[in-house]
């Protein structure tokens, strides 16, 4: 029983009293929830926030601080929250809930519809939406605050925790600096600047911002002129020109564990849970199906979507549905027979089913365009696969199951199952990154911390004690694997694409003539 | 020929069977008593701080072992009838073998201290001393302070677990500084500091004289060779080394001495029988190496080589540049090539220590032709690959010192502090 030990593990008084000053501030929310009507409400949310921020600072100050620098791990798994105990169970109810009722049922934390005063949560958060924005408080305001202190104060913590390592400080002011910036306050001052452009995030891309090119979203920014224009413009560039320099220069790290807001959370307020991810071959085979079924899912979807309000007449404009469906097809068999002309001998097991996926879109929207079913299928269906990814991907899996379960299923379970952007950029890195974790010759010792702590779910001891460096297409670049091997067996780096994936059966520092004999192939 | 038995499964023997599952289609049988998979010896501290579950520390998934048709027999080998080529199990059964293979691996040394078999006395190799750690020192209030026995590896690394769940540790270390027969003076005494300021009561220069029992033949306290001190305690870990796992071997045909005595192709003086890892003991030293390596590396070596030699193609033993490496506490310990703790005649030092005294790196070379030798590095990572090559190539040190950011391991954005240490090392030149 994981219950009967934790005792080794006490919390100082200082502590306890950091954790009763934050979880007051969290029943200040509680209470507004159940709509307590608070007298001053600005007071009051500056209070409740106030708290649990600081009650996180005190926290890790004194758990970090009164310690000499090094890897801080002991009792993670004793502790009831972080090995899936009574804690851990609990905890995932409450956050499995709170998704639930915040993308289904946004009236019981007090959205007013239709025009209504707002009550509750919600309305406690009216003060600072009008700070910011001059308008009231949406479920997705209150929604954005609390991820954003959620980021920002256990961001702190994660930076205490590795004060050592100045790779985990940066990445983790990146992602608190892109969090607070480009996805909460940018977007309110936009707001206030010009209040008919849509929400954007001008770091989500598409396919993670799965919205970007619906028709309301597009109107909205073609009518406003060229802000809009520029917006827009800027989304499609994200995607096709600088996402695909950035992860060739960096790895998919640059945007999974250094931008990206739901990578900011689980490497902030989900280190916690990161051991919880399965390492089991099983595990993998899953991982590979699911989240190229999502890519293909959120691909067709797209196309569809777009296709049916585009027009027929090139007179009206020049992207009618005819070109459009063409150069989607066109853009995807180009990358596709790249792939298979110098790529197929590298495709390994991770990318293998991504290739299949992308070619099973090719086929199935090459027939659809040449049997003309096109018209039928995607005007009947567009509009359901449209409103069938918001609910079962955009809110469920990346919501609900995403970040509900961290203490069940660890920290990425969403970005490894089902997130289609870590897809399509874990495609890349496989085959087209100068990014690697290099191990270090001969010296793994197969302790196993590296495995434990990969939050994806790699087995990096699978490659690190064969001595060969690991390329794998889901790796986030968050290097803790790196950070807790005790025999400093790996290094992320960004070297030249030539002996990148070295696999080896004899190991650094045997015999030389064995090495060559049996490593060459 | 094809019915292969190995005793031990550990690092070694795993490496064997698993080589020579690649090379061949031959029948595998593994037999140990500790554990029905293999896990990682070197992680057993990791459980006990809680960092990892036992089943975290086991490399392979427990479907490898079937797939791979590797069989796996959980018994104690009792003894060997070379001349039947038949092994005697402790449950009274018989097992036949072509070709044995002994990977028996270490246990903890005793060296005749009175008391050392009472209840709380351990040491710390098998998963079985950890089960019996978690008995007798699940927390401070059951265990109120353990004593170490032993400053090497195993020692600092059982001080650490104890500390992590806040159990007051007296470590007791028999020479001047820690580990000082391996490491260099500078270093050793980093490591002291270190030691000390994780509220460790480190004693240098200090013997055990016996273990005390209480009524219940628990162990009560431990009373010191030096000062006739007595130090009540729950607790005590035997870490003074290890010796080859041997004693069922003796009454065998096969030749003995402290390890299985093995020629450089792992042999032993009976045909078809072999024996590598912590058990083998060369009859010649190879090069600078000990007759008896009990490291991981090694182990894994000769399950490299072996296997090699068990499908008909012999080949000898020829391990390349020494490396190794550890963790003393927070501090990360790597080596590559020859440092001794004296230099020897005609060597020299290059000692270089950081101002926070948690870094620091020993550079040793021949003063005659300036031939690099070898590196300690304390709390920088180094690539095992370009000192390999750099050891190959027989570089002078000087090539050493003025290239060393190129062997650099540690992660992005760390500092770096060739600089620091170039000029410390030219200035060192200037007035020697
Ligand atoms: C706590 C600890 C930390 C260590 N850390 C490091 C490190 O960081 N780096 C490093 O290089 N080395 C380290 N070592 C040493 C390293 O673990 C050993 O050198 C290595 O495990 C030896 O492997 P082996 O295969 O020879 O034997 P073992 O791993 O000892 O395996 C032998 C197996 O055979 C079984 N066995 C023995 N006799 C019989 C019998 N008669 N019948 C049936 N089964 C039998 C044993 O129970 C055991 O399971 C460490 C050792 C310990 C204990
Ligand atoms: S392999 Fe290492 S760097 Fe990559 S995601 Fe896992 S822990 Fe992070
Ligand atoms: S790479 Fe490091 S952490 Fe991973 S198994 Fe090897 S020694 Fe352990």
């Amino acid at each position: 029983m994981s219950l009967a030990k934790p005792d080794a593990i006490n919390i100082t008084t200082k502590q306890k009293v950091a954790l009763a000053t934050g979880i007051v501030g969290l029943l200040i929310l509680a209470l507004a929830l159940f709509n307590t009507n608070f007298p001053n409400q600005g007071v009051f949310l500056t209070l409740a926030l106030g708290m649990v921020s600081i009650g996180t600072i005190i926290y890790s100050r004194e758990a970090y601080l009164t310690k000499l620098e090094g890897i801080k791990n002991d009792g993670v798994w004793f502790k009831s929250i972080s090995s899936r105990g009574v804690w851990g169970w609990l905890v995932g109810v409450i956050l499995t809930s709170f998704y639930i009722v915040l993308y289904f049922y946004p009236q019981y934390l007090g959205l007013g519809v239709d025009g209504a005063a707002n009550t509750g949560l919600i309305s406690l958060f009216d003060p600072l939406s009008q700070l910011l924005s001059g308008r009231n408080a949406s479920q997705w305001f209150v929604y954005g605050t609390l991820y954003t202190i959620a980021i920002l104060a256990f961001g702190y913590k994660f930076i205490l925790k590795y004060r050592h390592n100045r790779y985990q400080q940066i990445r983790t002011i990146s992602v608190m600096f892109f969090q607070l910036g480009f996805a909460f306050l940018i977007p309110e001052f936009m707001y206030v600047m010009n209040n008919d452009l849509p929400y954007y995030d001008l770091k989500s891309m598409w396919p993670l911002n799965y919205y970007i090119f619906d028709e309301w979203s597009v109107s909205g920014f073609l009518s406003n002129g060229n802000i809009g224009l520029a917006l827009i413009l800027f989304g499609i560039i994200t995607i096709f020109v600088i996402s695909p320099i950035l992860t060739y220069k960096f790895g998919k790290r640059w945007y999974c564990s250094w931008v990206c807001g739901c990578g900011g959370l689980a490497e902030t307020a989900g280190d916690s849970f990161r051991q919880l991810s399965s390492k089991k071959m099983s595990a993998w085979k899953i991982e590979r199906w699911l989240i190229h079924l999502v890519l293909v899912f959120s691909v067709v979807m797209t196309t569809a979507m777009v296709y049916t309000y585009l027009g027929y007449d090139s007179n009206d404009f020049w992207l009618t549905k005819g070109v459009f469906i063409s150069l989607v097809i066109g853009f995807l068999t180009i990358v596709f027979a790249g792939i298979m002309i110098f790529k197929r001998h590298e495709l390994g097991k991770d990318v293998k089913y991504g290739a299949i996926g992308l070619f099973a879109v090719i086929i199935l929207l090459v027939t659809m365009h040449f049997t003309g079913t096109t018209e039928h299928v995607f005007y009947v269906k567009a509009g359901a696969l449209r409103s069938a990814y918001g609910i079962y991907i955009g809110s469920i899996f990346s919501g609900v199951i995403g970040t509900g379960f961290y203490p069940i299923l660890g920290s990425r379970s969403w970005c490894r199952f089902g997130c289609p952007m870590a897809a399509i950029l874990g495609f890349q890195q496989r085959l087209f990154s100068k990014f690697r974790i290099t191990t270090n010759g001969g010296q793994c010792i197969s302790c196993g911390n590296c495995s434990n702590s990969c939050e994806m779910g790699i087995d990096v001891r699978h490659y690190a004690q064969k001595g060969e460096n690991i390329v794998r297409s889901s790796c986030v670049g968050c290097g803790i694997c790196s950070a807790v091997c005790p025999r400093g067996v790996l290094k992320l780096e960004n070297d030249s694409m030539n002996g990148r994936i070295n696999p080896t059966e004899i190991l650094l520092g045997n015999d030389v003539d064995l090495m060559e004999l049996v490593n060459e192939k | 020929m094809n019915n292969i038995v190995i005793i031990g499964n550990g690092i070694s023997g795993v490496t064997l069977a698993r080589h020579i599952r690649k090379l061949s289609d031959k029948k595998i049988t593994i037999i140990s008593a500790e554990t029905d998979y293999f896990f990682s010896r070197t992680a057993l501290m990791y459980i006990y701080m809680g960092h990892m579950k036992f089943e975290h520390t086991q490399p392979y998934e427990n479907w490898f072992w079937e797939k791979n048709r590797i069989e796996l027999l959980n018994a104690y080998v009792e003894a060997i009838d070379t001349d039947n080529k038949s092994l005697r199990l402790a449950n009274g059964s018989h097992l036949n073998y072509d070709k044995l293979i002994i990977a028996t691996g270490s246990k903890p040394n005793k060296f005749g201290w009175p008391g050392q078999d009472l209840k709380g006395v351990m040491g710390m190799y098998h998963k079985q001393d950890l089960d019996n750690l978690e008995v007798h020192a699940p927390n401070k209030e059951v265990c109120k302070r353990a004593v170490i026995v032993g400053g090497g590896l195993i020692g600092i690394e059982l001080a650490e677990m104890l500390n992590s769940r806040s159990i007051p540790v007296t470590f007791l270390v028999r020479e001047s500084s820690f580990w000082n027969g391996v490491l260099p003076e500078g270093e050793s005494q980093m490591i002291n500091r270190h030691i000390k300021n994780h509220h460790i009561d480190l004693r240098l220069s200090t013997n055990l004289k016996e273990i005390k029992s209480d009524e219940n033949g628990k162990v009560k306290s431990v009373v010191i060779e030096e000062t006739g001190e007595e130090i009540p305690c729950n607790v005590v870990g035997l870490t003074a080394g290890v010796s080859p796992n041997i004693d069922f071997v003796k009454s065998s045909k096969i030749e003995t001495g402290r390890g299985i005595k093995v020629n450089r192709f792992l042999e032993t003086n009976i045909p078809d029988v072999y024996a590598i890892g912590d058990c083998a003991e060369q009859h010649e030293a190879i090069g600078n190496r000990r007759p008896i390596e009990a490291v991981w590396y090694t182990g894994r070596m000769m399950g490299e080589t072996l296997a090699q030699t068990i499908c008909d193609k012999r080949r000898e033993y020829k391990p390349g540049h020494w490396f190794n490496s550890a963790k003393f506490l927070d501090i990360e310990y790597q080596t590559y090539g020859w440092v001794w703790a004296k230099p020897k005649e005609n060597e020299t030092h290059f000692h270089w220590k950081h101002e926070d005294d948690t870094k620091c790196l020993t550079v040793g070379y021949n003063k005659d032709t300036n031939e690099f030798i070898g590196i300690n590095t304390f709390g920088i990572r180094m690539r095992h690959e370009t000192f390999d090559t750099w050891l190959t190539e027989k570089r002078d040190v000087d090539y050493v010192m003025n290239h060393l950011s190129e062997a650099n391991f540690d992660p992005e954005f760390y500092k770096h502090y060739e600089a620091e240490i170039l000029s410390a090392y030219n200035k060192q030149l200037q007035t020697a």
